[in-house]
């Protein structure tokens, strides 16, 4: 059991008021908060540590790297991963995948296919198109059904030999259903597809075994599982990642540099190059050891406590329809009330202090899916309460009657 | 017809009278619903203004010299503040707008939408009425 006040009473933004109302941050999918022991990391890393790492032979640099590579093997225990190599830093989730899609002509050749969702967001979807112009590949779309699942017989159906690589996201952000990824990737591989999960929505919300997954690709928004912006992680396996071929050149990826021919840095240092995000890896390292205090299993199991609560709250709205309701998904409800429209809803509940993102949630083409403009988001994450929920529902029967 | 300073003046004044951000709201909502509508047919893509979560079409035509607009929107808060621009700026002449000030948005309370990230584009809105007034200004010439 979780002790939600001692919990909040770690990030300290949660007692900040918004419009003259105290914070109810419900958009969690966009951005997790932060507690004391991250912000406390950063300003430790400036204040003792900061110095440019795996170059200098000075104490400083031995003790960031040491800190930095320290960050490395708790993100590779906390997914389960078998090498600490294995574990990119990155600037972010889009930037992990952007690697992979950079240099994955390896994989895909002209004429090939490649799947994507139809849940996507945007930053799972162009570079992948990028990819096919590029190589002159086709892109195929797994539909949606009308709860919000994937269809998975279209997807066994797309499938075939040409199939070169399958792309989706483990939670869809913009309604928050969890896809069947291990059965997406067991399908794929049948046809020697490659595969990456994009795991923004997911990793700072489950407990996540990327062994057991079995992907050949993994991406995280640091971000988005209490830790800074501008700091993501790649995960591959080590023959994916030693197959591809490094996403920028500069220092630090290489091995050998002449004006001939220049040889690359083994793993992970192939795709770090220049200096890499040092006080966001470090302090992503702290939110791993906040995240693990709590339990993965323990945060869930609350988190779909609030998904029921809220969920149930939500429905008795009247005219309140939302998005995705299946039982396995994250706490996210996407939802519309009537006809209203959601920017409507979310600017008058935004000033009630209650924030939630509206709008299509980068994701157009789940909202062409089901006709409509956007939805309004509730995010959820542990260290929201059902009080809070409250407050949000009346905040919109509000809304409603000032809109209808 | 008065000027868009009264116009403004106006507006503001009638604002004044709220003391809090709800019932401005419900002023705004009030004055969307007596917004000059677009014609159906002309809601086409290169009328949408571009930057906004809610979908808004602007037309403007000219007539006795004077510019006049005709808009709608999706969302009910977002046709309230088309709705305030139009009421200043719609039946005046083109330079009139081109150089019309718009600190009084900020000073009716709704200062938070003119910020160019705020997903309703009131910056895009405004730029786009000025465009139009900045083309027929032009053809006056």
């Amino acid at each position: 059991m979780l002790d939600i006040q001692k919990i909040r009473a770690d990030f300290p933004i949660l007692s900040r008021e918004v419009n003259g109302q105290p914070l109810i941050y419900f958009d969690n999918a966009a951005t997790s908060q932060k507690p004391q022991q991250v912000i406390d990391a950063i300003t430790e890393y400036y204040t003792r540590y900061n110095a440019n790492i795996h170059r200098g032979v000075h104490a400083l640099s031995q003790e960031a790297t040491d800190l930095f590579e320290a960050a490395r093997e708790k993100a590779r225990v906390f997914f389960n991963i078998p090498k600490a190599k294995q574990v990119i830093f990155t600037s972010g989730n889009t930037h992990s995948i952007n690697a992979v899609a950079h240099g994955a002509h390896v994989f895909v050749n002209k004429g090939d296919e490649l799947i994507v969702s139809s849940v996507e967001h945007h930053s799972n979807i162009v570079p992948w198109q990028m990819l096919c112009e590029r190589v002159g590949a086709h892109l195929k779309v797994i539909p949606v059904l009308e709860n919000g699942t994937l269809d998975m017989d279209a997807y066994k159906k797309i499938l075939n030999d040409k199939t070169a690589f399958v792309v989706v996201n483990h939670i869809s952000n913009a309604l928050g259903v969890t896809n069947p990824v291990k059965d997406i990737i067991k399908e794929a591989k049948k046809y020697g597809a490659m595969t990456l999960i994009d795991g923004a929505q997911s990793c700072g919300h489950m407990k996540l075994d990327m062994q057991e997954l079995d992907a050949d690709f993994y991406t995280m928004a640091g971000h988005k599982m209490c830790g800074p912006t501008g700091i993501g992680i790649l995960y591959g396996k080590e023959d994916a990642l030693n197959q591809l071929p490094p996403y920028q050149g500069g220092g630090e990826m290489i091995d050998q540099v002449t004006f001939e021919k220049t040889t690359y840095a083994g793993l992970p240092h192939k795709f770090e190059a220049g200096t890499p995000n040092i006080a966001g890896g470090i302090a992503l390292g702290a939110a791993i050891d906040y995240l693990n205090e709590l339990g993965m299993d323990n945060i869930a199991a609350y988190e779909h406590e609030l998904l029921e609560y809220g969920t149930e709250a939500i429905k008795k709205i009247p005219g309140a329809k939302i998005y995705g309701e299946v039982t396995d998904k994250a706490a996210v409800i996407s939802f519309n009330v009537s006809s209203l429209h959601p920017y409507d809803i979310g600017t008058i509940v935004d000033k009630l202090g209650v924030a939630v993102r509206t709008g299509h949630h980068c994701a157009q083409p789940v909202m062409d899916r089901f006709g409509i403009p956007g939805t309004i988001r509730a995010s959820f994450a542990f260290y929201n309460t059902k009080d809070e929920i409250d407050v949000m529902v009346q905040a919109l029967h509000r809304a409603v009657n000032m809109l209808s | 017809m008065p000027d868009i300073k009264d116009i403004q003046e106006e507006i503001v004044e009638e604002f004044s009278m709220f003391d809090d951000w709800m019932q401005r709201y419900e002023y705004m909502i009030d004055l969307g619903k007596s917004l000059p509508l677009i014609n159906e047919e002309l809601k086409t893509n290169d009328r949408l203004i571009k930057g906004c979560q809610s979908k808004v079409w602007v037309d403007a035509t000219l007539e006795d010299d004077q510019i006049v607009f005709t808009a709608d929107s999706d969302a009910i808060i977002t046709k309230g503040i088309i709705a305030i621009l139009i009421r200043a700026w719609s039946g005046q002449p083109p330079a009139a707008v081109v150089a019309a000030d718009t600190s009084f948005i900020d000073e009716i309370g709704l200062k938070e939408h003119l910020s160019p990230t705020r997903a309703n584009g009131l910056v895009s809105m405004i730029k786009q009425l000025k465009m139009y007034a900045v083309a027929y200004q032009t053809q006056l010439n």
